[in-house]
């Protein structure tokens, strides 16, 4: 059974839907952002919200917590990181994704349902889902713009980045709130799914 | 021996500045007219022993360079 770590920085807020949805697919429990300790999860997610309240810059604070000096060396032995919204900016914070993210253009929270678009159905995010394939899946952010200085700014029309080996992943949709047919979509589910898969022996 | 610092930090150029843009377009609209290229940015004041050390603290905390210039003032 694949074992889910969820991190819990103060100011975390989607944790506990992180947690419920990774227990649908394996065993989960939660990561202090204080302890250096991963207690030997098969994967790790790192969820929204709004990490040491996103002072500074949103990510800017977290990225130097002791759980991500443990999950910077989890992710270059090529342990499995899933990175949320909020987990999403920590990570290109903590330069385990290339890139930054900077505030919507239109300066407002945007919160509805989005359609994407599975481009690489061989990812360990995503092995469960076929190519192609459209996921239903909620967004809910200030700051998810991205952006990287090569190679002309910001990049439209993506959801989420991966790193060069594959096995660090940054989305600013929210798969754990898609996990269920009662909140209108269960597509989430999938990217737990794939994680949990990946994990299991062949 | 103690010295008051300021960093001043700003959008990279060519980085769209919507914070800046608003501010740009709410101005006319209580008529101040002929302002352009608005930028908003942020202001650090801190107190240090060692101002030698401000470069590197920009680098890795108070700035994220990849978006963002500074100055030390």
């Amino acid at each position: 059974v694949t074992r889910f770590g969820v991190v819990r920085f103060p100011g975390s807020c989607d944790d506990v839907d992180a947690l419920l949805a990774a227990r649908r697919y394996g065993d989960g429990e939660l990561l202090w952002h204080g302890d250096r300790d991963l207690k030997g999860v098969d994967a790790v997610v790192i969820p929204g919200g709004f990490s040491y309240g996103d002072y500074l810059r949103v990510g800017a604070i977290a990225r130097f917590s002791p759980v991500m000096e443990a999950v910077a060396e989890f992710a270059a032995d090529g342990g499995p990181v899933l990175g949320i919204c909020n987990g999403f900016q920590v990570l290109c914070e903590a330069h385990l994704l290339p890139g930054a993210l900077l505030p919507n253009t239109s300066l407002r929270f945007i919160a509805r349902q989005v359609d994407i678009v599975v481009a690489n159905a061989a990812s360990p995010f995503t092995r469960a889902a076929a190519e192609g394939e459209r996921l239903s899946i909620p967004v809910k952010h200030t700051t998810g713009r991205y952006y990287h200085p090569d190679p002309d700014g910001s990049v439209g029309d993506i959801a989420g980045v991966s790193n060069e080996a594959g096995n660090v992943l940054g989305l600013m949709p929210h798969p754990e709130h898609a996990v269920d047919p009662l909140t209108g979509s269960s597509d989430g589910g999938k990217l737990f799914e794939s994680m949990a898969l990946a994990q299991a022996p062949a | 021996v103690t010295s008051r610092k300021r960093v001043l930090i700003r959008p990279k150029a060519g980085i769209l500045d919507p914070q800046g843009q608003t501010v740009e377009r709410a101005l006319p609209a209580l008529g101040f007219e002929g302002v352009s290229e608005v930028r908003v940015g942020r202001l650090v004041e801190l107190t240090v022993e060692d101002e030698s050390q401000l470069p590197e603290m920009c680098e890795r905390l108070l700035t994220n360079p990849l978006i963002e210039d500074y100055e030390i003032e």
